[in-house]
This record gives structure tokens, C-alpha cells and sequence, in this order.
């Protein structure tokens, strides 16, 4: 047994794959430990330091994401060192941007101040678009910390809108850098990295130009990637709040890679789309059709009733009535031609059990085996 | 695909060809990405146009249209004359390969050079890299199939992949990406002329009457039925009289628009079911609606062959029906009683005739779908095929010669055109040009070129050229582009206003039926 690799984390002691990190291991055997630039699949980089524990007879608190197991070690994660370091680095980032949550903390003035100031640089009277839905939110209350212990800092650079499909808000950027691995390493699609290196840090597409005139795609693998409100589809910031919706997860009706969404429901429409997290066949990616592409599901244009063309002009018409023409005409024709006059194009855009239905009615009904459909085209 | 989409990224080389996979199959092309950047996976682009993927390869191998089984036949050359084939999967899981051998002799890489315009020594390079790899993934799409040989292309990449052993293990395979949302299962599921659902064919009289007592008719036709692209010349024709069409807008997907137009317009009676008034709706004398994804609950099959729900998230428009309950009614109505309680009632009669699905079922499938065959309910689903052998047992080399497109260039006609999709928009556009920020990204209808030959032709870039084939004209905007290759010109058939199948060629693939949408001639002038 005292070979094996075995590590003793809050007093439990746990087996490890050698290459594991401190963090792998404690979420594996469902100890906490909080993130928030942590994104699965991606180098870690240790960058917000959230995730610090202590290991004994280190000299310094080590970033668990980026520190692998090793036989022997003794890591407590909530430990008054590693609580007073969360602490500190949630009150940094909390007073470094527009972190406008009932969590910013207040002496009456300069809550008033600060308020008046983020609401009209975000033009809503709301709290932040993502209150509710926040990581550094959720660990300011785990930590009982706000944002008033430093002082404020100026919004550095202006919010970018110009794109049909997301607002990326620098006020209230942490620089986790999530954005960037989600990018880079999970879609590859190598538009954004980090810029000005230094105090002025920003996440910038190609020279700092906006993400349409960058090599962003538009698959919105940051904006689910990102823990705060930086990143936050243009449709849905200040529109919805996650505990309007309900979400159901089903699959893309776009190409044939069949991605597992979430569609995000309020009010009986579909108001946003995720990606589902940790499901192939795309665990949480999607492109910006299947992301983006949902509008044609409430368009005004759907058609909602039959229609029954006549002296060329299309008029409205009961189920019942459309149902006994369409029986009716195909019923005449199939006596008149022959069941080989007629054909049915089925779809490769509806269910397995339609296409079942269709090919049964072409056969069973109709007795033609003239049935295709576009997988041709 | 006979493996997985998770496969990909277990593959060593990864041959892309015929597929824009960034822009068509955006989140598989991340797996393929991934592979390169992080596993240090080899990434080979065989493709016409400078597509997005090949920016992540290390070899890019652009061939003139229509020149895949040269080029194919080329690498097999190479493989076999250099001894770099896999002799133990040759010679235990395959058979005819001594025709194979003979065949490709002649497809030298000089030889090759000379029909596909690939440069002698980048084939080399490819065929060394391909054949030295330890497991090796052949993903491709439309740009091989849509050809007058398409087949030949498929069979060509199947002897490849079988020449280099890299069939029935984890990271290998041919894999076709499928371009629609459920074209895998309507194929499954029986959407085919000459098959009922598993493939069963409608001419074996064993499977007639199974069906026969399935669902309790008698008289089940079993001559082979006509393909969509035969049914629209036999309404020209007058041979097919009546047409229901189902999800689909062939007067904007198919080939030759003007002649379909016209064949659509003689048919005595056209039922069209849709969730939009498309091109081809208006031509209908009677409009059904019906329900789109989200409102629905039933199953996707992908690409990859998992089996995935869908599930209804939100209520329809008005009258809008299930398809399933639309086509229900009206069998009904023609003599079939076919009432269901809902779409798990018929997933549940169709387990029972279609033995791949057999072992399906929702409960199975809520969390994770499963790929079939899937024979019984204890089965895990099959992620990689022919592990252990080929469907029909060995599998089996096809030599084939290279045969030219069925249109060529000439001189009235002296420029190739291509067709595909954008990454912003989706087919026919009847879904994605309901979304503004798409049609921000992708406004309009244009016409990719290259740089020496917009200048050739004194193009300027946005200008707005008048292109025409022999069967009809458009006028799009210029796209003066790298993307494209010298001589060849790229359209996306998106666009019902300026549709790039005014201009395409209608000559099939004598057996899959395919038009060859990726080649056809077409000449250029600018518009007044």
C-alpha cells in the first residue's frame, strides 16, 4: 500500500492518476474547491488564483489547478490561509469594475455614486445583466466579502456592441483569460487572446479591432465560458434572468452533427440557447447557427394555418377540410395513374419517427416505394 | 461515419477532404482542430478552394475539379510502390486488391500531376504522410459526393482507408459529415426508394411480407422506387403526377432551377408541408403546417449514427401540427387507420421492424444517445464500425479509372463554377435568414474569384458580374478572394434571389443519383 499514490486532502486519504492535479482529484471525490479561471480541457494557467489551497511544507499557498498530486502531500483547501487569500482576491476583483450586485458593498454614497455611474455607462436602470448569474458573485457571498474594502477603479475601456451577437463588456472583465482558452483551445478558432500586457490588460480580437472585423466566428464558445457579465449574448443581456427561464435540452436542428442545446424558455419562447455542458457529442460547444440561429422559430412568417390555393391565390382552410382534399386528390390520382404517379419527399429536417410515419404511408397507403429525400442535394 | 466524431481526435493523420468543415460542420471541425494544436495530430486538406481548415494543415493539395479518383489513385500508387501499405490488413480482412495493385500503376504522381494539377511531390509527401501514420481518419463531405462519380470518389477513399488498415479501430475510418440535422435517420428510417427502414431492401420479398404483417396491408409494391432527382424530370414528363413534399425547398436546392421550376409546375397536384412559405411552397395547392424542433419530441440520428431526443421546449404557432399526426390523418383518410398516441408510440413500432434500432429506447437515450446497431436492449450501441469484419465480410477493393466531370470548359463556357455553403447561412435559408445577425454576417448572394482572374476580367471587388451556365444566368457581387482557385469560381446556393442551381449541372451519379453540383461550366461579364 505505501507505494500506491495516495495524497490526504481535508483529512481524507484519496488515490491519484499520476499527471492529476490537486484540483482534479478534490472534484473527483466531490471536495470543493472554487474556480474561476478553470475551464475543463484547457491548460491550466493559474491566472485569478481563486483555487489556492495549502499543502503542507510548501512556503507558499499553491494554485490547485496547475499543481499536480504527488504521493504523500497533505492539502487542506478551506484553511484560515487559503480563506484569507480568497477573500483578498474576491475584494480585488469586486472593486475593480462595474461589479454592480448587491455584493459591491456600500457606504450610502458611494453606492449611489457607483450605481448612477455603471447604469449609465450600461443604459439600463438594472443591477448587473448577470446578477443571479455570476461565479465572482457567488463567491463574494461564500466568502462574505464585498467590494468596498479597495477603492474603485476606472473603466478602462468602452463596451463593444457593434456585432449582432454579443456585447462584450470591459468594466466588468476579471481577466480570467477563460475566453481566451475557450477560443484557442476548445474551438480553435484562435480570434481573441490577451493585449497590452501590463496594468491596461484587455482581451482583444486580432489588433484590438471588434470581433466582426476579427477572425471570430461568432460561435459564442466565450460567452458560455465566461464567469462574470463580460461576455453576455446581446439578445439576452438585461432581457432575461436565468430564473425567468426554463431550460430543455434537446438537439440542433442545423447540420448533422447533432450538438445537445438547452433551450433557454420564458414566457412560452425560446429566448436563448446553451450548449450542454459535459454531453457528446459536443460537450457545451456549439457554432453560431445553433447558438445565435433561433429566431425563425417565433417568426412572424411561420405558416399557421392550411392553405388551399385557388384561381391562384392561396386561402385559409380547416385541418378537416385540407386533410379530405389532400386524401381526396391523392386517392383520385392514385385510382386514375397508378400508385408510381405519385411521390413523397420525406425530410432530413424531421424526426426519425416521421420519416418512419412517411415511409410507411408512401408504401402501405399510397403503395409506391417513390419516396427520396435531400440527402442527394 | 464509420467512427465517431470523439474518434477524430484519436487519429494520428487526418485526411479532410471535399468538406469546409469550419464553416459547415463548425464544432466538428473543433475536434479536428484540436487533434492538430493539441495532440500534434497531421492535418491533410484536399481541396479546390483555400477553405478555412486547411489554414491548420500541413498540407494543402489543391486539385482541379473533379479530379478525386486521380489523385486518390495517385496516393495509392505511391503507398503500394513504396511498399508502405498495411500487407497483414490486405491480405486478412480484404479482397481483389491484386486489381487494385494493377490498376493504379499507371496513376503515377507525374501522371496525376498532369489531370489533377497537384504538384508530383506534394502528392508524395501526402501519400508518405497518410500511409506513416499509425491510425488515420478520412473525413470528408459534399465536395466528394455531389460529382457525376461521386460513388467512385467514396469507394476510392474506402480503398485508401482499407489499403492503410485503418478501418474498425478507434481514430480511423471514412467518415461522411452529414450536412442536415437528421438525413442519417431519414435514410434509417426507410426516406429511400429502394429501401424500407435498416436498409431492408423493398425488392426481397422475405422483407415484403414482414412489413405486410408489421402493419397489417397486404400488396406492398416492391419495385424499386424513383430517387428525388428522377421524380422531378418524370413530373416533367408527365410521368409523376402528383407530389408531396415534406420539409423541403428543392426550387432552391435543386439542380437546373429552371427546368425543376418547370416540372414542378406541370405536376396535376403538389401538397407541400413546411413551417415556411418557401419558393417551392407557393407552387403548392395545398400548405400544411407543421411544427419545428422545438416544438416536437422524437429523435435525431446524427452523423456519427447516436440517436439523440428532441424534446419539446416550446408550444406551436396556431394550427401548426406534428408531422407524424399531418401524415397520420391523411392515411387514415386513404384507408390505413394510423392513429399514435405520440412519437414515443411509434418509436416503439418502429424498434420492432428496424433491427438496428432495435435495442432503443427513450429511457436509454434520455441522458446520452446511443449509436446504432444497437441490436437489443442489454447492447452498449456500436460507436466504430467493422471491428472485427466488413458488413458483407471482406471488404472489398474497386478499381477505378478516373473519369472526367460531365461538363467541361470550353470556350463559350470557360470558367468552372463550384457551389457550397456559408458558415451564416443554412440550405435554402427558409430558418437562418429569419435571424438579422445572420444576415448581417451573410447578406447577399456573391461571387467568390480569384484575384487573377477578377483582374482578367477586369472585375473590381463588390462589382456585380453576370454569370451564366447553359441553363440559366444570375447577377451576384463580386468576392475577389484567395479562397479561390485560378479559374474556378465559388457560389453558396443560399440565396433564392440570385440561386446558384440556375446555373448547376443536373447530371447524376449513376448510382447514388447525386447531381454534380461542385462542377459545371459557366462564363463571367460584368453587369450592366
Amino acid at each position: 500500500m505505501a507505494d500506491e499514490n495516495r495524497l490526504v486532502i481535508n483529512g481524507n486519504e484519496l488515490r491519484f492518476e499520476p499527471g492529476e492535479t490537486i484540483l482534479e482529484v478534490a472534484r473527483r471525490n466531490d471536495i470543493d474547491i472554487p474556480t474561476l479561471c478553470y475551464l475543463k480541457g484547457a491548460t491550466p494557467t493559474g491566472a485569478c488564483r481563486v483555487c489556492v489551497v495549502e499543502v503542507e511544507g510548501a512556503r507558499t499557498l499553491v494554485a490547485s489547478c496547475a499543481t499536480p498530486a504527488a504521493k504523500g502531500m497533505v492539502v487542506h483547501t478551506e484553511s484560515p490561509k487559503v480563506v484569507e487569500a480568497r477573500k483578498m482576491i474576491i475584494q480585488l476583483l469586486l472593486s475593480s469594475g462595474n461589479h454592480n450586485c448587491a455584493v459591491r458593498g456600500s457606504d450610502g454614497v458611494d453606492w449611489t455614486a457607483f450605481q448612477l455611474k455603471v447604469q449609465a455607462e450600461d443604459s439600463s436602470e438594472e443591477l448587473c445583466p448577470v446578477w443571479g448569474d455570476c461565479r465572482l458573485q457567488d463567491l463574494a457571498y461564500r466568502y462574505q466579502v464585498s467590494g468596498d474594502a479597495f477603492e474603485g477603479t476606472p473603466t478602462p475601456y468602452p463596451m463593444e456592441t457593434v456585432n449582432p451577437f454579443i456585447v462584450r463588456d470591459f468594466s466588468r472583465c476579471i481577466l480570467c483569460g477563460r475566453c481566451v482558452q475557450a477560443c484557442n483551445e476548445v474551438q480553435v478558432n484562435n480570434a481573441i487572446n490577451f493585449g497590452y500586457r501590463g496594468s491596461p490588460t484587455k482581451i482583444v480580437a486580432a489588433e484590438d479591432k471588434p470581433l466582426r472585423d476579427s477572425d471570430c466566428v461568432f460561435c459564442g464558445e466565450c460567452v458560455q465560458a465566461c464567469p462574470v457579465g463580460a461576455l453576455v449574448e446581446k439578445n439576452v443581456r438585461y432581457q432575461v434572468r436565468p430564473w425567468e427561464t426554463e431550460k430543455v435540452r434537446t438537439t440542433c436542428t442545423y447540420c448533422g452533427v447533432g450538438c445537445q442545446l438547452e433551450l433557454h424558455v420564458k414566457d412560452g419562447k425560446v429566448v436563448n440557447v446553451t450548449g450542454a455542458e459535459g454531453a457528446p457529442p459536443n460537450y457545451g460547444s456549439l457554432c453560431v447557427k445553433g447558438r445565435f440561429g433561433y429566431d425563425f422559430i417565433h417568426s412572424e412568417e411561420r405558416l399557421t394555418k392550411p392553405l388551399i390555393k385557388e384561381d391562384g391565390r392561396f386561402r385559409e382552410a380547416t385541418w378537416e377540410e385540407a386533410l379530405d382534399r389532400v386524401a381526396g386528390r391523392l386517392s383520385e390520382i392514385k385510382d386514375q395513374s397508378g400508385p408510381d404517379s405519385i411521390g413523397v419527399f420525406t425530410s432530413a429536417r424531421i424526426t426519425n419517427e416521421e420519416n418512419y410515419i412517411a415511409n410507411k404511408f408512401t408504401r402501405a397507403v399510397l403503395k409506391t416505394n417513390n419516396i427520396d429525400h435531400c440527402a442527394r442535394l | 461515419m464509420t467512427n465517431t466524431i470523439g474518434c477524430i481526435e484519436k487519429a494520428d493523420v487526418i485526411l479532410v477532404t471535399g468538406s469546409n468543415t469550419t464553416e459547415n460542420h463548425p464544432v466538428l471541425s473543433s475536434f479536428v482542430k484540436r487533434a492538430v494544436k493539441s495532440r500534434g495530430a497531421r492535418l491533410i486538406a484536399v481541396d479546390p478552394r483555400r477553405v478555412k481548415i486547411a489554414r491548420h494543415a500541413h498540407m494543402h493539395l489543391r486539385q482541379n475539379l473533379g479530379t478525386d479518383v486521380a489523385w486518390i489513385n495517385g496516393m495509392m500508387n505511391v503507398i503500394i510502390a513504396e511498399d508502405l501499405y498495411d500487407k497483414a490488413f490486405v491480405e486478412s480482412r480484404t479482397e481483389k486488391f491484386e486489381e487494385l495493385k494493377k490498376l493504379v500503376i499507371k496513376y503515377t504522381p507525374d501522371y496525376v500531376e498532369a489531370i489533377a494539377g497537384i504538384p508530383a511531390q506534394q502528392l508524395i509527401d501526402a501519400a508518405r504522410m497518410y500511409a506513416g501514420a499509425g491510425v488515420a481518419s478520412i473525413v470528408y463531405c459534399m465536395g466528394i459526393t455531389q460529382h457525376s462519380h461521386g460513388t467512385d470518389n467514396v469507394k476510392s477513399l474506402a480503398n485508401l482507408s482499407m489499403l492503410c488498415g485503418n478501418l474498425g479501430m478507434e481514430g480511423g475510418g471514412v467518415n461522411p459529415l452529414r450536412g442536415q440535422n437528421n438525413v442519417q435517420g431519414a435514410c434509417d428510417m426507410g426516406g429511400l426508394p429502394n429501401v424500407y427502414p435498416a436498409y431492408q431492401p423493398v425488392s426481397d420479398l422475405a422483407i415484403a411480407k414482414k412489413f405486410e404483417e408489421a402493419w397489417g396491408v397486404s400488396g406492398l409494391p416492391t419495385k424499386v422506387g424513383l430517387q428525388v432527382t428522377e421524380m422531378v424530370p418524370k413530373a416533367h414528363e408527365g410521368e409523376i403526377k402528383a407530389l408531396y413534399i415534406i420539409g423541403e425547398n428543392p426550387l432552391v436546392s435543386d439542380p437546373d432551377l429552371n427546368h425543376a421550376e418547370e416540372s414542378i409546375a406541370k405536376l396535376e397536384f403538389l401538397v407541400v408541408q413546411d413551417i415556411f412559405m418557401t419558393e417551392t411552397a407557393k407552387m403548392a395547392h395545398v400548405v400544411l403546417p407543421s411544427k419545428c424542433f422545438a416544438e416536437k419530441d422524437g429523435t435525431f440520428s446524427n452523423t456519427e449514427r447516436r440517436v439523440q431526443r428532441v424534446r419539446t421546449a416550446v408550444p406551436p404557432p396556431a394550427e401548426a401540427w406534428d408531422d407524424w399526426k399531418i401524415i397520420c390523418e391523411i392515411g387514415s383518410r386513404m384507408g390505413l387507420p394510423m392513429a399514435y398516441e405520440n412519437s414515443e408510440a411509434i418509436f416503439e413500432e418502429l424498434r420492432k421492424v428496424t433491427p438496428s434500432y432495435a435495442g432503443i429506447t427513450y429511457a436509454r437515450i434520455d441522458q446520452e444517445g446511443l449509436h446504432w446497431p444497437c441490436p437489443n436492449e442489454e447492447h452498449p450501441g456500436t460507436p466504430v464500425l467493422h471491428k472485427e469484419q466488413f458488413t458483407r465480410g471482406k471488404g472489398l477493393f474497386h478499381a477505378i479509372e478516373y473519369t472526367p466531370p460531365a461538363e467541361l470548359t470550353d470556350d463559350r463556357y470557360p470558367m468552372y463554377l463550384t457551389t457550397g455553403r456559408l458558415l451564416y447561412q443554412y440550405h435554402t435559408g427558409t430558418m437562418t435568414m429569419k435571424s438579422e445577425g445572420l444576415n448581417d454576417r451573410a447578406p447577399e448572394c456573391f461571387v467568390e474569384i480569384a484575384p487573377v482572374d477578377a483582374a482578367r476580367l477586369g472585375l473590381d471587388d463588390g462589382a456585380r458580374v453576370k454569370v451564366a451556365s447553359r441553363r440559366g444566368g444570375i447577377k451576384a457581387v463580386v468576392q475577389i478572394s484567395s479562397k479561390a482557385r485560378p479559374g474556378t469560381v465559388f457560389i453558396p446556393f443560399h440565396y433564392a434571389q440570385a440561386a446558384a442551381n440556375r446555373l448547376t449541372h443536373a447530371a447524376l451519379d449513376p448510382i447514388s443519383g447525386i447531381p454534380e453540383f461542385k462542377v459545371c461550366a459557366v462564363k463571367l461579364e460584368k453587369a450592366a
